[in-house]
């Protein structure tokens, strides 16, 4: 395959754009290294979709630089900066063909008849639609779409892959096909990619890095396991992943929460009243031997099954509780069961603002 | 019941285009039947006056100044507002209700309100530049504006030209390549839409044309008529012909085009 071009270093020097008066970028910074599938993760609003538009050139930037392989981008318009964009939206255009909209930027881009056809070909067999490359995006799967859009995006071998999106208007099965397909293209290409989605499993499926964001900056950013296992403030630890909120206490470096004492992530928190933030799957639930009254006895609300998980929700009174369990271990659980909760004793985070106190 | 209901939709269907039909059809063959009449009592019916046409060089004169005219006027208004709607509509959406508004202005004011505002106007026009019945091609571009810009609008609504030209720029495209080669062929039934109806509407003009003082079709009609009633009805009938025959055209081309073979 002709398309493989050395991974790009792309750099987002304290970025930030304003709508009218609202900060939708607040001076972000990210380095993805040559190569590197950097997934950006949030709500929505959170700026994540600007920082992707502000690197494509499609909207400008108010303060900051983009510097793609070295060179400063800020200014250059979209169609000047070779890179490949993938949208949320289906955007293959409608009177083209597959293959004319694979070729559509080579033409652009002066290459010639012979070599067009070729790598278009070879393009299209790479997001594996050879058998389709006469048809019209109407006589196309939103899937197969995307796959299009994949190759004609990667077509021009672009410096920087950006997927805003790409997965979110398919039904579940095709978008974890396409997510895989698309780490499995990625990888091959070795193209420098920023992928962007609200939705924690894709990122955490994908991505070599993720970076969470919240308000116009990324709150934390790092490997996949770490973001889920070591969130380094309570809104990554609660945006990735179900999360309990369990009001507890801190002292010398643990917090007792429902007559437990678990590690905490950063032990240097003072001591004092807190949130614990722990994960349905570090807590079991037992629903034989002492029922008799405690912090951690309730009664189960409802079970959820989820293939080969099952949720478990039960209520211990001042609050509820979300467990994670393999459904072998859900048994003769149901609603309205007396269960016993046991918390796996994990590090936790911990969240102290006075509102989440209060939810809580 | 079902039934019953659908065949009073079909009679209701048939008479509505009997009357219709009727409505259309019988002025255009009264006037055919008068331009084709011999003179005299019983004369035979006779094409004379259809082939004088071509004799009274003032006609031929209209008639080409009004198609030269139709072109012009669809070709200008598809020029001016492709670019500038797609651009208000991708950079500048607040300004769109201003845009349409002022495009659909013109419906609102009289011909003869207007002719009083062009007169001035070509009177510089004829002085400065050109006294040409071509520069009548500004005047028609306003006229047929409110027509082109309801057409565009329904078909630029029906594509997303926001990720459409998107793509398009991210792929190398500089403007003009995003609208020549992206938007303009997925709205080409609308542009064929707007510029069949600035044709129609085009011929049909007199208003504007016989006060500024250019001899266009209608013109040219209406003074033939005065010396020559049959030749001036047979031009007549020819271009409400050449009109229904562009409007049935654009109801045909509305159609999806997309109909190729092997769908998926």
């Amino acid at each position: 395959m002709s398309t493989t071009r050395p991974g790009i270093e792309v750099r987002l020097e304290n970025l930030s754009r304003r709508y009218s008066g609202v900060t939708a970028l607040d001076g972000l910074n990210l380095t993805m290294a040559p190569g590197e599938l950097v997934a950006l993760l949030g709500p929505s609003g959170c700026g994540k979709t600007t920082a992707l538009r502000l690197v494509a050139g499609l909207e400008d930037a108010d303060g900051g630089r983009v510097v793609i392989g070295g060179e400063d981008v800020t200014n250059v318009p979209a169609n000047k900066r070779e890179i490949g964009m993938v949208f949320q939206a289906y955007s293959l255009f409608p009177h083209m063909t597959a293959m004319q909209n694979v070729e559509f930027g080579m033409q652009l881009h002066e290459v010639g008849v012979a070599e067009r056809r070729k790598r278009a070909v070879d393009m299209l067999e790479l997001v594996g639609l050879s058998a389709h490359v006469n048809k019209y995006a109407n006589q196309m799967s939103g899937g197969q779409q995307q796959r299009v859009a994949l190759a004609r995006a990667l077509a021009i071998e672009p410096k920087v892959l950006l997927l805003d999106e790409p997965l979110s208007a398919l039904d579940a099965k095709v978008r974890a096909r396409l997510r895989d397909e698309i780490r499995r293209v990625q990888l091959e290409v070795g193209t420098t990619t920023l992928f962007v989605t609200h939705d924690q499993e894709e990122a955490l499926a994908i991505a070599d890095r993720v970076g969470v964001m919240n308000a116009g900056h990324i709150e934390q950013l790092g490997p996949p396991t770490t973001i889920y296992s070591r969130p380094a403030t309570p809104f990554v630890a609660e945006f990735v992943g179900l999360t309990n909120r369990l009001a507890g206490v801190v002292k010398g470096g643990e917090v007792e929460v429902r007559g437990k004492r678990l590690p905490l992530m950063k032990p240097d928190s003072t001591d004092g009243p807190a949130i614990a933030l722990v994960r349905p799957e570090a807590v079991s639930v037992a629903a034989d031997g002492d029922m008799s009254a405690g912090p951690l006895v309730g009664s189960v609300i409802s079970t959820v099954f989820l293939g080969a998980t099952s949720r478990v929700t039960v209520d211990l009174g001042d609050v509820t509780v979300l467990a994670q369990l393999p459904t072998s271990d859900v048994g003769a659980i149901t609603a309205g069961t007396k269960v016993r909760l046991s918390l796996r004793t994990d590090p936790v985070l911990i969240a102290r603002d006075e509102k989440a106190a209060t939810e809580a | 019941m079902i039934r019953g209901r659908k065949a009073r939709l079909q009679v209701f269907r048939i008479v509505a285009f009997v009357l219709f039909g009727a409505f259309f059809v019988v002025p255009i063959y009264a006037m055919f039947e008068f331009s084709t009449r011999g003179i005299g009592e019983n004369a035979p019916r006779t094409l004379a006056n259809w082939q004088a046409i071509g004799t009274y060089p003032d006609m031929v004169a209209g008639i080409v100044n009004s198609l030269e005219l139709a072109a012009i006027t669809s070709i200008a208004i598809l020029v001016v507002l492709v670019p500038t709607m797609v651009w208000v509509r991708l950079r500048l959406p607040r300004l769109r209700r201003v845009i349409e508004l002022i495009s659909l202005l013109p419906l609102t004011i009289p011909a003869i309100v207007l002719v009083v505002g062009f007169w001035p106007m070509y009177q510089w026009l004829g002085n400065n530049f050109s006294d040409s019945i071509l520069t009548l091609s500004f005047a028609y571009a306003i006229l047929v504006l409110p027509y082109a810009y309801r057409a565009l609008d329904a078909g630029l609504a029906a594509i997303d030209v926001k990720t459409l030209s998107e793509a398009a720029r991210s792929l190398g495209a500089g403007w003009p390549t995003v609208i020549w080669r992206v938007i303009v062929p997925n709205i080409s039934s609308a542009l064929l839409n707007a510029a069949l109806l600035s044709v129609a509407l085009v011929l049909g003009e007199y208003t504007i044309a016989n006060n500024l003082l250019y001899p266009n079709l209608q013109v040219s009609l209406v003074s033939l008529g005065r010396t020559n009633a049959g030749v001036s009805i047979a031009v007549a009938v020819a271009s409400l012909l050449f009109a229904f025959a562009l409007l049935i055209a654009i109801s045909f081309v509305g159609r999806p085009r997309r109909m190729r073979s092997e769908v998926a």
